[in-house]
C-alpha cells in the first residue's frame, strides 16, 4: 500500500523526473495529447452536457422576472447587464424560504451526524467484537437493505401521530437515521473489517479500552468511510422530499417549501429559480469540504 | 518484572482444532525465553494466551503471582511486539511510543521524558515527527520496540519480530534486542521458527510440535543433548543428518561398539558408550544414529584418521561458503523415516527421502581448504564421539537409562 493521492506534491516531482530522465521532448508530449485527444473530447462533451441544465437554472435565477416569461435564460449571455441579484435578496426576505432553509440544515446535519454516530459504532462491533447472535443480527441488517422505504411511511406515519413526532425535526431525523443505518452499518462494517487486526490488539495490550480504541484509532483510521457516508446521507436527507411531505405539515424543508410555490397555472419562477439553486450549491459545498479526507493509503506503515 | 508460569495450558478452538495441550512452562524473572518449532506448533498461540488475545481453554497463566487467565489485555501489564508491528498509521512516531504512556494519565512531563528515553535507546529521535509510512522496515521495527519498552511492562512478548526484516538487518536488530532485553532486565517471551535466533538470542529455548513441549533447555544443551530426533533434527542448520543403524557390541574378532550403517561399520569410543549406559539395552538392535554436519570432515585433511571412523561417500554437491564447505554426499546407507523426520523434511521445504533407497543424502560441513569437487568419491571423517542416539519406536534421546524420555 503506497500513499498515493495523486495531488501528492512528491508525486508529482518523480513524474517530472521521470520525464527528465527519459528525456521526452516536447514534441512527443504534443503527440500524447493527440492521441488521448478524443477521450478528452468525449468527456468535456459529456461534462457540458451535464451541466447545461445546472447553468440556466443559475442564470435564470438571475434574471428579473419580466425577462424569464418574455426570453429564453441565454439571451443573458448577449446581454449580461440583464442579470441581477435582485431574486436572491428577496428569496433571503422571504420568511418562509428561510425557515425552511434552517429546517432543512437541522434535518440534515442532525440526521447525518446521528447517522455516522451509530453505524460506526454499530459497525465496529459487527467487525471486532464478539457477541452471541452477532452473525444473524448482522444479516438482519443487511436484509434491511431492499426495504423500500414507502412501504413505512403509513405505518410509521400512524406512530408518529401516537407519539407527537408528527411534523417534527425529530420525527424527520429519526426517520432518515432509520432508512440509513443497514447501509451504513454496512459501509462501516466493510471498511472496518480491513484495518488490521493487530492494531488493535497492539492497542489492547497498551491498555485502551473499546472506546479508547475507537475514539483514538478506529475513528482517525475510518475517516475516509466516514466522509463516504456522510456525504451520501447529506445528499439523500437534503434532497428528500417524500419523506418531509409525508411527516411534515409545518415542519418544511426547503424541498417542499420549493415544491409549494410551483402552481397549476403560472409560476413563481423568480423564486423557485434561486431556491432550487441555493438548494443544490449547499450540498456541492459539502461535498468539497469532505472531499479531502478521501485518502488513499490511510493505513500505509501500519502493518507489513 | 516478573517471572511468567504456564501450568498445564492448553488451547482449544470453538471448531475442535488443538493448538496446544498441556504446556507447563516457568519462565523465570529476567529470563530471555525462546518459543521455537515449525509453523503450526502453537508457539503464536501461546505467547497470545499470555497477551490476552486468545482465551485460555485449560490450565493457568500466571504473570509474578498473579493468575491472569480472566485479565483482560490491557490490565496484565505486558508488552508485545508484532510480527507486523501494527503501529498506529495515523500517529507520528513520538504519539506511537507515548500512546501507552498517555492511557496510563501519567504526567505530562514524564511521558515526554520517559518516550524520548525510549527513542534515544533506540536511534529514533530524528524521526519522533514522522509517520509510520514514511519509514524503513528497520525503523518500524524500532518504533515497534519502543513502544514497548516505553511502558517498562512485567514482560515483553514478542512474536516473530524480526521477520519481515532483510537477512543483513535481522542480524543488526538480533543482537540489538538481545542486547536491549539483558540492559533492562524485563523477562521475556520470544516466539520464532528461526533456530538461530532461537540459539543466539535465548537464555533457554523451549522447543515446541504440534502443541506440545518437547524440551527447554539452554541452547548449547539442546544442540548437545537433543531429547528426542525432533528437536535433534530440527537445532543446528544444516539440520543433523539421521541415519537407520544398528548397534553391535564387540564380539571375539572386534573390540568394543560399533554402529552400522548399510555396509559401512563405525567404531565407537568407549567413553561415549559409558556416559550412555542406555546404548547397552540396544546391543544387536536398530537405531537412529545422528550426525552433525560439523562432525563429518574431509578425509583428505585428517589422514590420521583410522579406516573404522570414515564413511565413502559420493559428492552430489559443493556449496563453497568461504568460512566453510557444505558437501552434500549420498552414501550406502538408509534415512532414518521417522514421521519426525518426515514432519521436519516438510516444514523445511523439502521432500523426505523416500525410506526404500538404499542411498542417503548426508550433508557435511567441511574446512574451506577441503578440495572436495562435484561427482567425486569421498572419505568423511565421523567425530564418532559425537554422535547422537535416538530409539527407532520412540524418537527419543538414548542417554543415561535414568534420564531416558524426562524433559530436561
Amino acid at each position: 500500500m503506497e500513499a498515493s493521492a495523486p495531488t501528492h506534491p512528491a508525486g508529482r516531482f518523480a513524474r517530472t523526473r521521470e520525464r527528465e530522465r527519459t528525456g521526452e521532448s516536447r514534441l512527443a508530449r504534443v503527440g500524447r495529447l493527440f492521441a488521448r485527444g478524443p477521450l478528452h473530447v468525449l468527456l468535456i462533451v459529456i461534462a457540458v452536457l451535464w451541466l447545461v441544465p445546472t447553468f440556466a437554472l443559475f442564470v435564470t435565477s438571475l434574471l428579473p422576472p419580466s425577462e424569464i416569461t418574455q426570453t429564453g435564460w441565454w439571451h443573458v449571455i448577449a446581454h449580461p447587464s440583464l442579470a441581477t441579484f435582485d431574486n436572491y435578496k428577496h428569496l433571503f426576505d422571504n420568511h418562509d424560504i428561510v425557515t425552511s432553509l434552517v429546517t432543512t440544515v437541522e434535518i440534515a446535519v442532525g440526521n447525518t451526524i446521528l447517522l455516522v454516530v451509530v453505524a460506526s459504532l454499530a459497525g465496529y462491533a459487527f467487525a471486532w467484537m464478539r457477541f452471541p447472535g452477532r452473525d444473524v443480527l448482522f444479516v438482519i441488517v443487511i436484509a434491511l437493505l431492499v426495504v423500500p422505504l414507502q412501504t413505512a411511511l403509513i405505518p410509521i406515519f400512524s406512530l408518529y401521530q401516537s407519539t407527537g413526532l408528527f411534523d417534527t425535526v425529530l420525527g424527520l431525523v429519526l426517520f432518515h437515521t432509520a432508512f440509513g443505518l443497514p447501509f451504513g452499518i454496512f459501509l462501516m462494517r466493510n471498511f472496518f473489517m480491513g484495518i488490521p487486526k493487530d492494531i488493535m490488539e497492539s492497542a489492547r495490550i497498551d491498555g485502551a479500552s473499546e472506546l479508547r480504541i475507537f475514539v483514538k484509532l478506529i475513528l482517525p483510521l475510518g475517516l475516509p468511510a466516514i466522509a463516504s457516508l456522510a456525504i451520501f446521507q447529506f445528499l439523500w436527507t437534503w434532497n428528500d422530499l417524500i419523506v418531509a411531505l409525508t411527516f411534515g405539515r409545518n415542519t418544511q424543508p426547503l424541498t417542499v417549501a420549493i415544491f409549494s410555490q410551483t402552481r397549476q397555472f403560472g409560476s413563481n419562477i423568480e423564486l423557485i429559480a434561486p431556491a432550487s439553486f441555493l438548494s443544490l450549491a449547499i450540498p456541492l459545498a459539502v461535498f468539497l469540504a469532505l472531499q479531502r479526507y478521501f485518502v488513499q493509503g490511510m493505513l500505509a506503515g501500519s502493518v507489513k | 518484572m516478573a517471572a511468567v508460569t504456564f501450568d498445564g495450558v492448553g488451547k482449544v478452538y470453538a471448531d475442535g482444532t488443538r493448538a496446544v495441550s498441556g504446556l507447563d512452562l516457568d519462565v523465570g524473572d529476567q529470563e530471555f525465553m525462546v518459543l521455537v518449532g515449525p509453523s503450526g506448533c502453537g508457539k503464536t498461540t501461546a505467547l497470545r494466551m499470555v497477551a490476552g488475545l486468545e482465551e485460555i481453554s485449560e490450565g493457568e497463566v500466571r504473570i509474578g503471582e498473579r493468575v491472569v487467565n480472566h485479565v483482560p489485555s490491557r490490565d496484565r501489564d505486558i508488552a508485545m511486539v508484532f510480527q507486523s508491528y501494527a503501529l498506529y498509521p495515523h500517529l507520528s512516531v513520538y504519539e506511537n511510543i507515548a500512546f501507552g504512556l498517555r492511557l496510563k494519565k501519567l504526567p505530562k512531563g514524564e511521558i515526554d521524558r520517559r518516550t524520548r528515553d525510549a527513542a534515544r535507546v533506540l536511534d529514533l529521535e530524528p524521526l519522533l515527527k514522522r509517520k509510520p509510512r514514511n519509514l524503513s522496515g528497520g525503523q518500524r521495527q524500532r518504533v515497534a520496540m519502543g513502544r514497548a519498552i516505553v511502558r517498562q511492562p512485567q514482560a515483553f512478548l514478542m512474536d516473530e519480530p524480526l521477520s519481515n526484516l532483510d537477512a543483513k538487518l535481522r542480524v543488526q536488530m538480533r543482537a540489538e534486542i538481545a542486547r536491549l532485553q539483558q540492559d533492562l532486565g524485563v523477562t521475556t517471551i520470544y516466539v520464532t521458527h528461526d533456530q538461530v535466533e532461537a540459539m543466539t538470542m535465548g537464555d533457554r529455548v523451549a522447543v515446541m510440535r504440534k502443541g506440545q513441549l518437547q524440551q527447554v533447555a539452554p541452547p548449547q544443551e539442546l544442540y548437545d543433548r537433543p531429547v528426542n530426533l525432533f528437536v535433534g533434527g530440527f537445532i543446528g542448520s544444516p539440520a543433523m543428518n539421521l541415519l537407520d543403524a544398528t548397534l553391535e557390541r564387540g564380539d571375539g574378532e572386534r573390540d568394543g561398539w560399533s554402529v552400522r550403517l548399510g555396509e559401512q561399520r563405525l567404531a565407537l569410543p568407549a567413553e561415549l558408550v559409558a556416559s550412555r549406559p542406555a546404548l547397552a539395552a540396544y546391543a544387536e538392535r536398530s537405531v537412529i544414529v545422528g550426525i552433525r554436519p560439523e562432525d563429518l570432515e574431509d578425509a583428505a585433511l585428517a589422514p590420521e584418521a583410522p579406516a573404522d571412523r570414515r564413511l565413502r561417500a559420493e559428492v552430489a554437491l559443493r556449496e563453497a561458503l568461504g568460512s566453510e564447505v557444505i558437501v552434500h554426499a549420498t552414501t550406502a546407507a538408509h534415512a532414518a523415516s521417522a514421521s519426525e523426520v518426515r514432519e521436519l523434511a516438510l516444514d523445511s521445504g523439502v521432500h523426505a527421502a523416500d525410506a526404500e533407497e538404499s542411498h542417503a543424502t548426508i550433508v557435511g560441513r567441511f574446512s574451506p581448504r577441503s578440495r572436495i569437487a562435484t561427482d567425486d568419491t569421498v572419505e568423511l571423517v565421523v567425530d564418532t564421539g559425537a554422535l547422537h542416539f535416538f530409539d527407532v519406536e520412540t524418537g527419543l534421546g538414548i542417554y543415561a537409562a535414568e534420564r531416558e524420555g524426562a524433559l530436561t
